[in-house]
Formats: C-alpha cells, sequence, structure tokens
C-alpha cells in the first residue's frame, strides 16, 4: 500500500540512482567500487523511505487510531513499520546487485553481502521510524526532516570518499554513520579492502538498530497520542 | 456483572482539565447514551475506556480488565466504531475486514467466515472487492461496523454512529444496536442525536465540563425538566420572553417549560397583551430528551 506513494518512489527508488550517477559519471573508478556504493546508497535511502512515511499518513487517515484501538502494543505496530520499510529496501537492492551481473562485477561473499544488506536495512529502517516520530501528521514534513538526515550521511558515510582518506575530524563523523559500517561491509563483498574488521560492522549495526529500534518505541509512545488529537 | 466500570477517572491535557473525576458504571447487556456538548470530555473518557489514552488518575475497567494495566486483554473484549472513517481508502472492503481480523489475532479460517457473515449482514458483500475510497458515507460506516464486530467482542463503543447517514443507513444501524443488545452484547453509545438516544438507551450519562451531571433512563431524565410539559407558542414577530418564563426559542417558536399549564399559558397571554404581539399557534408536548439535556447543563433560561 505505501510502496507505490509518490514520496517512497522518489526518495527509495530515484533519488540514490540519481545521486549515483551525479557521482560516478565522468570518473575512473573501478567497478567494485561503484556497485558497492550503489548498493549501499540503496539500501540506505530505500530503507529509509518507507518508514517515515507511514506514521504521518496513518495519522492524517486516522487508520492510527484504529491500531492502537486493537489488542496491538506501540513496539509491533512500530515493529510491523520497520519490517515493511526493511523488505523494500531489501528488494529494491537486489537491483544495483544485478546491475553489477550485468557489468560483470560479482560479489566474492554473497552469504556476507545479503546478511550485511539485510540488517542494515533493519537499522536504516528503525533509524527512518525513528526520525518519523517527531508528531507531524504530514509527510512532508517528516520527510524533509528525514532528508536532512539522510543526505550529510551519504557524504559522510565514505560511499563517495572512502573513510582512510578523510581528515580526523571527518573520520570521526564517519564512525559515528550506521552506513559507514555497511559500506565497509559492501566493499568487503567485492572483494575490497574494508577498513574495520567485519564482525565490528556487523557489531556496530546491530547495537545501532537495537539502539534506534528502542528509541523509535519510546518516542512513538509519546508522538501516538499527539497524532490522534 | 458490570460490562464497564469507571471510578473517579481524572485526566489533563497541559492546562485544560478534560476529565475531574469521571464515575460511572455499565451494566452487561445495556446500552449506555454518552451525552455531552463538544469538548465536554465525551471522547477523553472513550480513549481511556477503550486503552488509548491513559487516566492520569482513577481506574477503568472493561469485562472485568483493568484498561491501563491489562491493556491489551481491555482491548480483547471490545469494539470501536469511531465517528471518522478509519478504513484504509486504499484497501477493498474484505482486506480492511480480514486486517482487522488479524489484528485481533484471528485465525484465516476464522476471520473469513466471520467477514463473510458481517458484510452479508450489512449489504456490502457485493462490494467486498471494491476500494474504499470509492465508497459512500453509509457504505463505510456499514464497513466499519462490520470491523467494529469482526471479531465479536462483549462491548461495542459506537462514537455518533449515525451521524450524517442517509436514512436507510441510520434506520439500519439503529436496528443492528439493538439487535446486539438483544444478543446479550454491552453498548457504549456517544451520540448528539437525542431522538436516537432516546430510542436506543436504557441509561444515559450527561458529562458537562468534565463532570457527570446525571445518571438515569431517558425517561427520568426527561422527567427532570422542572416539570413534566412543555408548551409551544409561535408569536406574529420575534419577542424577548421574560426570565420569570423557563423558556427557549426554537425556530420561529418558543418553549416554556412549566408544571402548570394554566398558569404557564395565562402568564404568556398577559406577555403577549403588553408586549402588543399576537399569538398564532400554541401547542402543548412532553419535554423531550433534547430539553432535559438543555436544562440539565443550564442552558434553558
Amino acid at each position: 500500500m505505501y510502496y507505490t506513494k509518490g514520496p517512497v518512489v522518489i526518495f527509495g527508488v530515484l533519488l540514490p540512482l540519481f545521486l549515483f550517477l551525479a557521482f560516478c559519471i565522468g570518473r575512473n573508478l573501478s567497478s567494485e567500487f561503484l556497485i558497492a556504493g550503489l548498493v549501499s546508497i540503496t539500501v540506505f535511502f530505500s530503507s529509509t523511505s518507507v518508514s517515515p512515511a507511514v506514521a504521518p499518513w496513518e495519522g492524517q487517515m486516522r487508520t492510527l487510531e484504529r491500531i492502537i484501538s486493537c489488542p496491538v502494543d506501540v513496539k509491533t505496530i512500530i515493529l510491523g513499520d520497520v519490517l515493511a520499510s526493511m523488505a523494500f529496501g531489501f528488494i529494491i537492492s537486489i537491483a544495483p546487485l544485478l546491475i553489477g551481473v550485468g557489468i560483470k562485477t560479482f560479489p566474492t561473499n554473497v552469504p556476507v553481502l545479503l546478511g550485511g544488506m539485510a540488517i542494515s536495512a533493519f537499522c536504516f529502517s528503525s533509524l527512518g521510524s525513528l526520525i518519523s516520530a517527531y508528531p507531524s501528521n504530514l509527510p512532508s514534513t517528516i520527510m524533509m526532516i528525514s532528508s536532512l538526515v539522510r543526505f550529510p550521511l551519504v557524504f559522510l558515510s565514505g560511499i563517495f570518499i572512502p573513510v582512510f582518506k578523510l581528515p580526523l575530524w571527518g573520520k570521526a563523523l564517519a564512525y559515528a554513520s550506521p552506513l559507514t559500517y555497511f559500506t565497509d561491509i559492501a566493499r568487503y563483498s567485492y572483494g575490497l579492502k574494508p577498513a574495520l574488521p567485519l564482525h565490528v560492522d556487523f557489531a556496530v549495526l546491530i547495537l545501532y538498530s537495537i539502539l534506534f529500534f528502542a528509541l523509535a518505541v519510546k518516542l512513538h509512545e509519546k508522538a501516538i497520542l499527539v497524532r490522534i488529537f | 456483572m458490570r460490562a464497564i466500570e469507571a471510578e473517579n477517572l481524572k485526566k489533563r491535557f497541559g492546562s485544560v482539565e478534560a476529565l475531574k473525576g469521571i464515575t460511572f458504571h455499565v451494566k452487561r447487556g445495556e446500552v449506555f447514551g454518552y451525552l455531552g456538548m463538544n469538548g465536554a470530555g465525551k471522547t477523553t473518557t472513550v480513549r481511556i475506556l477503550t486503552g488509548i489514552v491513559k487516566p492520569d488518575s482513577g481506574c477503568a475497567r472493561v469485562m472485568g480488565f483493568d484498561v491501563s494495566e491489562d491493556t491489551l486483554r481491555a482491548k480483547e473484549v471490545i469494539g470501536v466504531l469511531p465517528e471518522v472513517s478509519n478504513a484504509y481508502p486504499d484497501l477493498t472492503a474484505w482486506q480492511n475486514v480480514m486486517f482487522t481480523a488479524e489484528l485481533y489475532g484471528m485465525s484465516k479460517r476464522e476471520a473469513e467466515k466471520r467477514a463473510e457473515e458481517l458484510l452479508r449482514e450489512f449489504g456490502i458483500y457485493d462490494r467486498r472487492n471494491s476500494r474504499v475510497r470509492g465508497f459512500s458515507k453509509g457504505m463505510k460506516q456499514r464497513l466499519m461496523f462490520c470491523m467494529a464486530l469482526i471479531s465479536d467482542p462483549e462491548v461495542i463503543f459506537l462514537d455518533e454512529p449515525t451521524s450524517g447517514l442517509d436514512v436507510l443507513s441510520a434506520r439500519m444501524i439503529r436496528e443492528k444496536v439493538l439487535e446486539l443488545a438483544k444478543s446479550g452484547k454491552t453498548i457504549f453509545l456517544t451520540s448528539h442525536n437525542m431522538n436516537e438516544v432516546n430510542l436506543l438507551c436504557d441509561r444515559v450519562a450527561i458529562i458537562n465540563r468534565g463532570k457527570i451531571v446525571v445518571i438515569d433512563t431517558p425517561g427520568n431524565i426527561r422527567a427532570r425538566v422542572g416539570g413534566s410539559v412543555a408548551l409551544e407558542i409561535r408569536f406574529d414577530r420575534a419577542v424577548e420572553l421574560p426570565a420569570e418564563f423557563r423558556s427557549k426559542k426554537v425556530g420561529d417558536k418558543y418553549v416554556v417549560y412549566t408544571t402548570d399549564v394554566h398558569e404557564a399559558f395565562c402568564s404568556v397571554a398577559d406577555f403577549a397583551r403588553g408586549a402588543g404581539v399576537k399569538v398564532l399557534e400554541v401547542n402543548t408536548r412532553s419535554p423531550t430528551l433534547e430539553d432535559a439535556f438543555l436544562s440539565v447543563l443550564g442552558v434553558v433560561n
């Protein structure tokens, strides 16, 4: 129901593609570096495009009040939103993998890549849900806040410039971003040298997932009351 | 057994005290009307009883389940029909009902059987595969009723169930309410339609500024209007009736409440002579629930 909504298609499918084209056209980069970057951008944008939109839409349509009058708790509702967003992010992110196959760029470690994509999609969906806890029923307001968070993260997460090439302050910011860790996993999966050990990337993504999800549930419990009034 | 128990419920939103200690009980199988002006605290009460909002203090139980402590169990035994349609417009009628069934944890087979029964009963089975976006208000309301009843709840909260509906749909909904009550379901009805409340409810509570001002049967509440007769008078022009008449203006008529028709009639005639106005029409009737409602809230002079 939400996957075909305008903002979801624009922010989740078209935007990462155009952003990536703007970055790579005219630059002499290896196909592995490009595809790993494209996978990272796609997982990030598509996973964070559904969950921020659901809460304001549900509030606007008053369906939120129906759901919360049924015997389900806020945690379950948020988990549903996050899983829906995660599924969208995961499925859309198959496309860059296929583009890679088309240009004969294959991942060297498929299980790690798919595992990383699944955990990252959950993590980024939870981040999207956390952003949507801002108590507004206007999807445009939430999407604007979401863009304010997402764009800086894309530029700080080693997708366009590898983390080791960043200045110290840049490295500090990069390591605060969850996207950095998935980008590292994606690079590793395409046979490139990762900046961190693989288990660190996965551990940080899991920790961020727990943190974002717990915060999202906590904040939505308060925001829901504002939304229904 | 009591189906709904509200004990000294208090709720504050910022500086606004929405509920100032509400206490009432609804018996099992009863149709209980809940009346009040806009902003009186009706919606807040319903949201507390349906587990959506927690009270600041006090206690509410539905079928014995504390709505604050045992929220999910309490929600399992209730069905809610909101005033404004909150079905998903992009889903079909069937998908909406089935989705609600899923939220109640019903098995697919059980849900399908019940959904078919309800959609047939409410006359929208033929449109089950149409998106709700194209439904009329009456059809949406019937669908909402199906969604509220899918889990076969013991207690049903109806918020303005016939508001804005065509005569046929409104009549159908009223008949369903009576059928449900007959089958032992408890109905908590909030409405502005006094005639509807009068027809459907066993007892009525009137809430004003966060406080219950009266709980009684519709008949007893009507009898509280300072007497049992309303004198309906039409003059040849608009007048300002003196305050000693307990009156209100309704359209081009004036309604005077009295216990002594003769005395009231003579006083009105004296007033008309004094003011130089002609009496064109005089009728007597029993006060309606609406008269009683306004009287209880102190709206009548």
